[in-house]
């Protein structure tokens, strides 16, 4: 238990914000990309949070668990000019969800920004510990 | 003489220690805003300090001879208070209660009040060098 584990449990907070910003800025740019290296459209990415102890166990701190697909099915949109273009004319594009994503951006910048405030503050409070009979 | 001491500084060393482990809870539940099934957590200080400064430590686990047997402790505590969790408002659809508002406010008022000790530990401390240097 000390003010220290303050900056561990922010930090990883801040690195599994940026994780998923990393998530989201993926699926934004893919948002159109109709086929991938493996030969099928891109899938949305989505991260996984869980809470997990930090020092002595009465500090949380968040780790990413996985980077799951999406699976639900594709956009078919009717393209009949498309190389990718099935017998009907379909083209099956990315199933991202660029409103969802815009939200998800958001909120995972202000949840950084709100980890960043805590961890200058913490830095405030030790400086000022360190202080005491000065 | 060093007894003496030691007893006039021991109630804002307490609340110190308090304020530094609140701190790393209230964190916690910042960093965790996003991670399904968290639940948010806090100590109820007074409580906390009044049992700190009696010398009231946390129940000790129950002996277990079989791995079924509840463990029986208290669970987590920060100087034998117990750590609780907070009774949701308005819960999110993922199990998650982290309030924000509520956590950065709770999270500011701790950072005042832990900065408030550290200032009262300095002037106790000067008086007593008053005291002794005349």
């Amino acid at each position: 238990m000390s003010l220290f584990n303050l900056f561990n449990v922010a930090g990883s907070a801040m690195t599994a914000q940026s994780q998923r910003l990393n998530v989201v800025a993926s699926n934004l740019a893919n948002a159109d990309s109709a086929t991938s290296v493996d030969g099928q459209p891109y899938r949305a990415k989505q991260v996984v949070f869980s809470a997990t102890p930090v020092g002595d166990g009465s500090a949380q701190g968040v780790n990413v668990t996985a980077v799951v697909e999406d699976n639900s099915p594709m956009k078919m949109v009717y393209d009949p000019t498309h190389p990718m273009a099935n017998a009907q004319g379909y083209v099956a594009m990315p199933n991202v969800n660029v409103v969802d994503e815009m939200v998800n951006m958001i909120s995972a910048s202000r949840a950084y920004q709100n980890n960043v405030e805590v961890m200058n503050t913490s830095k405030t409070l030790l400086l000022k510990t360190l202080t005491i009979g000065q | 003489m060093i007894n003496r001491l030691d007893e006039a500084l021991r109630f804002q060393q307490t609340a110190l220690s308090l304020r530094a482990g609140r701190q790393e809870l209230l964190a916690s539940n910042i960093a965790n805003a996003d991670t399904p099934n968290y639940k948010a957590r806090d100590v109820n200080f007074a409580s906390a300090l009044q049992n700190a400064l009696g010398g009231t430590v946390a129940a000790l686990p129950v002996a277990q001879t079989s791995p079924l047997h509840l463990q029986g402790n208290a669970g987590q505590n920060i100087l034998g208070a117990p750590v609780m969790y907070r009774k949701p408002v308005q819960p999110s659809a993922d199990g998650n209660t982290v309030d924000m508002d509520v956590e950065r406010a709770q999270f500011a008022d701790n950072a005042l009040r832990y900065e408030a000790s550290v200032k009262f530990v300095s002037d106790e401390l000067k008086e007593i060098q008053t005291a002794i240097q005349g």
